[in-house]
């Protein structure tokens, strides 16, 4: 028995009782946040070097799962955001008047089940094919709940996604007809420099680009993010875009660091530059809420990118690889945060723009008191796990003189601080707006939660860094001493 | 085959892919769209790949042609004008360029590859054991159960994704019925439907059961079963049923959650989607029925579309 497969059969189990339920399928997260919290802490407290072939068949055939510091906190991450997330869409995705069923309040259960069990499954397994279908279930519900906003966007999304998906499905069959392996830690010792795998990991790193939304490949993302439902929105942001990033994670420095050249790298990590200061100036220019921080997922995403040449260099784990983790975990519980908080601040005010915020932070504190909070992490603002992860990729890209890095680090951090200072400017303008008492505690809290865990974890930084190098796969091998000077 | 079989093919499907593309009309089009998808069956028959074939025909032609007939349809009720407008150059150039540039890169990376029997020998050393024959249903049944299980899910996703287009006052009426209008096709395709879905459910049983042991199952069987339903609506002998029917999320969930549940009962053996020695065959078999079940209700109402208001005209 293991949680490996678990954490993927029970979501599942999930979807198929909320669609078996009818009207009553929302109230199956009561039962499936404890079932996945149990699940989780069983994942975290695996013995190091856990993994296993599904069904007992062995490599080059089957299916390995394994529990590395990667899928462990990744898991975790995702855990929290989707039951908080859930709760808070319990009271948006309900049945009609008279207790029967919506469209969009029955959809989005199975769908929510379906997302979750696929990003389980995407940060598991070691099989490039399995990879592939895990991608297909996050980016299917994914685009039905973009759908859920807005169709012109969603199509758009699915057309782009669907692109992306052929393209890493094309990578996977030169790979399989090149090797007779699909299995990341087989290639991993076999890996040879010849065009077919160049060809593979090229494709394969344009498609899943797309998926993970990285400039310039970002263009699908801002208007379906925005246009989704607040609950949506915040998936999509958190978890989704994470799916495609891991999955590009195992390619380059698991897979095959062996034959990637250092322009390769270089090349990623002025594309998370680009993005960096592309999406943040983009942020900068819009005038409505869910637009501002959809286009900070296109920054904040640069900086994943951005840290790819630092890991690389860097001689093995700590450092640089820490940094990047925990940013895309910090990312994850701090941007679902702030879509939770800004659909309840639009709801509120029944508006799309940042001046229709005016005097919000009177009428409701604690929910812009959350965005606020959010807005600390993903600035990098100390204590937060934002600032951990940053000062983790700033010391590193200090310590290997990579200056431009480092200076992209900095002005990215400024630039944050200007566009998420915009709309709280909006919010703490004017003091004529009564105070009014909260009318959904649960919803209140949902955003608040996540945005205090996204501060407060820059306390247990040790242990999140000790998490990362967790075994089996602790991250990129350490480097020969030549490459690090 | 021969070689000038082999040429003349290659020629019939280059002639039918250039002649779909190139269709300013739509239904045209559309059809040689299908006749390029059962030429491009023939060609994986040549190459002995069965499975990959009837898949081929049966999804590439088959479902997705049907599925372009409804979507032509369904924009010329919305009163759409569907011939494209004329490209500018350059963009045409540009892309025959990038395209040729790509499949250059991509055939050269393919040719480069030193042919290899693969996992062949693997797969033949331990099918044996699984008391079945078919090497393709024991890689999507056993060796990667778990592929195929994901993969089930990701079905039965797209319907609700589907569904959940639906606009807010259409749930949970049911899709829009395909039946004919015109009196004089009416009969003919009643008659048709009523005749093509029994003979379409002892298909999709003999296709499981052959399965095992020769090219067939679920996934053919769920696609056949697919086409019979889909006739049998046209012809007025089945309605779609509502989206909040029972029976009918039953149907759907079937073949998942049968799957789902055999493999969880492998835990208490040893482990997830583990068999237990003897019963391989049985569990395959009885997995493969109900997900043939649920693929064939789950891709028909794929093709049904989103449910629509009751008075609507679909």
């Amino acid at each position: 028995m293991s949680p490996l497969d678990l954490l993927v059969a029970a979501p599942l189990a999930f979807m198929i009782a909320a669609l078996l339920s009818g009207p009553w399928g929302r109230w199956w997260l009561l039962a499936a946040i404890p079932v996945m919290a149990g699940l989780t802490v069983w994942l975290l407290l695996l013995p190091e070097g856990s993994g296993h072939v599904v069904g007992g068949w062995t490599l080059p055939l089957g299916v390995q799962l394994r529990a590395d510091g990667v899928a462990q906190l990744m898991v975790a991450a995702t855990a929290v955001c989707a039951a908080i997330v859930g709760l808070y869409a319990l009271h948006e995705f309900a049945p009609g008047a008279d207790r029967s069923e919506t469209a969009h309040g029955f959809a989005f259960w199975p769908l929510f089940y379906l997302l979750w069990g696929g990003a389980n499954a995407g940060f598991l397994t070691t099989d490039l094919f399995n990879l592939y279908i895990a991608l297909e279930m996050v980016s299917l519900a994914a685009v039905a709940m973009a759908a859920m906003g807005s169709l012109r966007a969603a199509l758009r999304y699915f057309v782009i996604a669907l692109v992306g998906s052929l393209a890493y499905l094309l990578g996977v069959a030169l790979l399989f007809s090149n090797y007779a392996t699909v299995d990341l830690t087989l290639l991993a010792e076999m890996a040879r420099p010849d065009l077919a795998t160049k060809t593979a990991l090229a494709v394969m790193t344009a498609g899943l680009l797309i998926k993970a939304a990285v400039f310039p490949l970002h263009g699908w993302l801002p208007p379906a993010h925005a246009a989704a439902p607040a609950p949506a929105s915040a998936l999509l942001s958190a978890i989704v875009v994470k799916v495609g990033f891991v999955i590009l994670l195992r390619l380059w420095f698991e897979a095959f660091p062996a034959i990637i050249a250092p322009a390769g790298l270089e090349l990623l990590g002025w594309l998370g530059a680009l993005a960096v200061l592309y999406g943040s100036v983009q942020a900068i220019r819009q005038d409505t809420l869910k637009a501002l921080v959809a286009y900070s997922t296109v920054a904040q995403i640069g900086y994943l990118l951005l840290a790819f040449p630092l890991v690389a260099t860097a001689a093995g784990t700590g450092g640089a690889w820490a940094g990047m983790t925990i940013h895309a975990t910090a990312h994850m519980l701090a941007k679902a945060a702030m879509f939770l908080a800004a659909g309840l601040m639009l709801k509120a005010v029944n508006g799309h723009h940042l001046k229709d915020l005016h005097g919000l932070a009177r009428a409701m504190p604690l929910t812009v008191a959350a965005f606020g909070l959010a807005a600390v992490s993903l600035m990098g603002l100390p204590p937060s796990a934002g600032f951990l992860a940053k000062f983790l990729l700033l010391e590193a890209a200090v310590e290997q003189g990579a200056v431009f890095a480092a200076a992209v680090l900095l002005v990215g951090g400024l630039l944050a601080a200007v566009y998420l200072f915009k709309p709280l400017a909006w919010a703490f303008a004017g003091s004529d707006t009564p105070v009014v008492v909260a009318k959904a505690p649960l919803r209140t809290a949902a955003p608040l939660a996540l945005a205090l865990l996204a501060v407060s974890l820059g306390f247990a930084g040790q242990a999140m860094v000790d998490i990362t190098a967790g075994s089996p796969w602790a991250g990129p091998p350490a480097t020969e001493a030549e490459d690090v000077q | 085959m021969t070689l000038a079989f082999d040429l003349i093919l290659c020629l019939m499907i280059i002639g039918t892919a250039a002649s779909a593309l190139l269709m300013r009309n739509a239904l045209a089009a559309i059809v040689f769209f299908i006749v390029f998808g059962n030429l491009l069956g023939l060609a994986w028959l040549a190459m002995d790949a069965v499975n990959v074939a009837m898949a081929e025909i049966a999804i590439g032609a088959g479902v997705t042609g049907v599925l372009l007939i409804l979507a032509r349809q369904r924009l010329m009720a919305l009163g759409d004008d569907l011939v494209c407008d004329e490209m500018p150059g350059w963009l045409r150039a540009g892309a025959l360029v990038a395209c040729a540039g790509f499949a250059a890169l991509v055939g050269a990376a393919v040719l480069s590859v030193a042919p290899s029997d693969d996992l062949g020998g693997p797969i033949a050393a331990l099918m044996p054991s699984l008391g079945i024959e078919n090497p393709v249903t024991g890689v999507l049944l056993a060796f990667r159960a778990y592929d195929t299980l994901l993969e089930t899910f990701v079905l039965l996703g797209a319907l609700v994704a589907v569904w959940s287009l639906a606009p807010g006052t259409a749930w949970p009426h049911p899709p829009a019925t395909l039946a004919l209008t015109e009196r004089e096709g009416h009969g003919v395709a009643a008659a048709f439907g009523r005749l093509l879905l029994p003979l379409a459910l002892v298909m999709a049983a003999y296709l499981v059961w052959t399965g095992s042991d020769l090219p067939g199952g679920a996934f053919q069987a769920g696609t056949v079963l697919a086409g019979g339903l889909i006739i049998a609506v046209i012809g007025g002998a089945v309605l779609w049923p509502r989206g909040d029917n029972r029976l009918l999320r039953v149907a759907l969930v079937l073949g998942p959650a049968v799957f789902l549940t055999i493999g969880l009962a492998g835990i208490a053996l040893g482990r997830f989607l583990f068999y237990p020695p003897g019963f391989e065959k049985a569990l395959i078999v009885a997995i493969e029925y109900s997900l043939a079940l649920s693929i064939g209700v789950t891709l028909a109402l794929q093709l049904a579309g989103p449910p629509v208001t009751p008075d609507h005209k679909g």
